[in-house]
This record gives structure tokens, sequence and C-alpha cells, in this order.
């Protein structure tokens, strides 16, 4: 395998929808090939960080009308013990 | 058959995940709030049909996915029928300075992506025309396959590698362009750094 051909299936390699045939091939050439090796390890903590970045808390009303409208406890009114 | 008894103990767990990706859909905080609510009254009311043992989550973005497409878009009446340019391998690591910088010991790339704010991250993301917003957020934030994309935006999986392919490189400049504007360059870095893949 060359550089062309792994980079060219890099996103079909890092979101894990390639053959283990393919992915062992590639696999190979990131051992043999370290400024690909580097550019596949950049891809994946790029994905980490957009990833991570881009959580947003609940907000609290919002998680208490939902939970009103499906007839679950409010979680500020534990029900009380008989 | 699933029991409407057990949805709020099943779905409730994935509000925090559906309401971040109901406003980088809408990019309204307002309008997320009521995505999600609308989103949890339908799933609720059709739990019904949710066949147990298949995969929740998924269900619950296909929900969101119509919702959105439905009620939001049809509001905006916009269609956005964008396409994106393609764009070079590697575009945003290339620009950082590649293995170069590494060798030389300059600011690793991976600490000029943690110094990237969340905003502008979100901002980057929400940016984009929205079907490759749509396909880069379901695989790339919640991690869900192509074929569950697939089936979460009704398309063919075809059309969901290219606009993933598309949108990350898209992605990828905007938050070039945005370390541009920020200051968040590495220092000193050639204009057009040469690709350096060698074998």
């Amino acid at each position: 395998m060359d550089c062309d051909k792994a980079i060219h299936r890099i996103y079909h390699y890092l979101d894990g929808e390639l053959t283990i045939w393919r992915r062992r091939a590639i696999a190979r050439h990131l051992d043999e090939c370290p400024p690909c090796a580097e550019g596949f390890d950049f891809e994946i903590e790029l994905r980490q960080v957009i990833a991570s970045k881009c959580r947003d808390e609940v907000p609290p009303e919002l998680r208490r009308r939902i939970a009103a409208a499906l007839g679950e406890p409010l979680p500020e009114d534990p029900p009380e013990t008989l | 058959m699933a029991d409407q008894e057990q949805f709020a103990d099943l779905a409730m767990p994935y509000m925090s995940a559906l309401y971040s990706a109901a406003l980088r859909m809408t990019r309204n905080p307002a309008d997320a709030e009521d995505l999600v609510q609308e989103t949890y009254l339908r799933a609720y009311r059709g739990f019904g049909g949710f066949r147990e043992g298949t995969n929740l989550k998924a269900w619950l973005y296909k929900i969101l996915t119509n919702t959105f497409i439905n009620t939001y878009r049809a509001k905006k009446r916009r269609p956005e029928q964008t396409d994106l340019d393609d764009t070079e391998d590697f575009y945003l690591f290339r620009r950082l300075g590649g293995l170069e910088a590494a060798e030389a010991n300059r600011t690793p790339e991976s600490e000029v992506l943690e110094s990237i704010p969340d905003e502008a991250v979100k901002e980057a993301l929400e940016a984009l025309p929205e079907q490759f917003r749509m396909a880069v957020l379901l695989a790339d934030v919640e991690g869900f396959s192509y074929k569950e994309i697939a089936e979460i935006m009704d398309v063919p999986i075809g059309t969901v590698m290219s606009r993933l392919h598309r949108g990350r490189k898209q992605l990828q400049k905007s938050l070039w362009e945005f370390a541009g504007e920020r200051g968040l360059r590495p220092e000193p870095a050639r204009p057009e750094p040469a690709p350096q893949a060698g074998g």
C-alpha cells in the first residue's frame, strides 16, 4: 500500500468501516510511514477535540419540563416513603 | 413491543447528547429546547413501535432529525442545497506544520487544537451547510456508524460518506481560519507547506 491509497481510505479506517484485510494493510503502511502515521494520529485527536468541545449542559428547566410531561417524579421532589 | 412505562428510564440519559445536537441543528437555544421537548413527546407516544434490542439512541436521533426537518427547517423555508468543494487531505495537519513541526519541537498540533475555545469549534460546525453539518455531527460528535447515519438521515450510505468527507474537510478549513484570526497559528509556519507523504 502507498501513501495515496492509505490517505484515500483514512476516514473509512478511522470510522471503523473497512474490512479486516484493508485495515491490516493500512496498519502495516502506518507502521512503515511516520508522516502518514502522524497525520492519522492528528485526525484522531482532532475528532476527539471536536466531540469533547461540542457538549452543552441541558438547562435544568428543560429537564424538569420533560420529566413532568413524561409523568416522572421531579428531581427535586423525591417520592415520599410510605 | 416496548413498555411505555420504561420509556423515561431508558430515554432520559440521552437528553444531554440530544440537546447538544439540537443546538447544532437549530443554532438557537430556544428552538433547541423546543426541539428536544417535542422529540421526547413524539418518542414517548411512539415508544410502542420501538423494537427492544435495537438501538434506542439511533431511534431517538431519527425522531430528533425528522422533527427538525419537518418543523424548524420548514419554518425557515430555506432549502439549503449548498455544495462544498473538495479539499486536500490532511488540510489542517499540514498547515499546522505537520511532521516537521513535531521534529522541530514547535508547538505540537495537539496543543493548538486544545487551545481552540469550545465556542469556536461549535461555531465552525454550525457554519457548515445543513446536510454536511448533520453528517459530521452524527459521526464525529455522536459516533454513529455510516449505516446508522444513513437510516437517521434517510439517505444512501454513499451519500453519507461523501457528505462526511467534504464536511470534515470544510470544518478543518474553518478551524484553520479561526486559528488565524485569533493568532493561534504556530510560528514559524510556511504559508503553503508541501505534502510530506513519502513511501
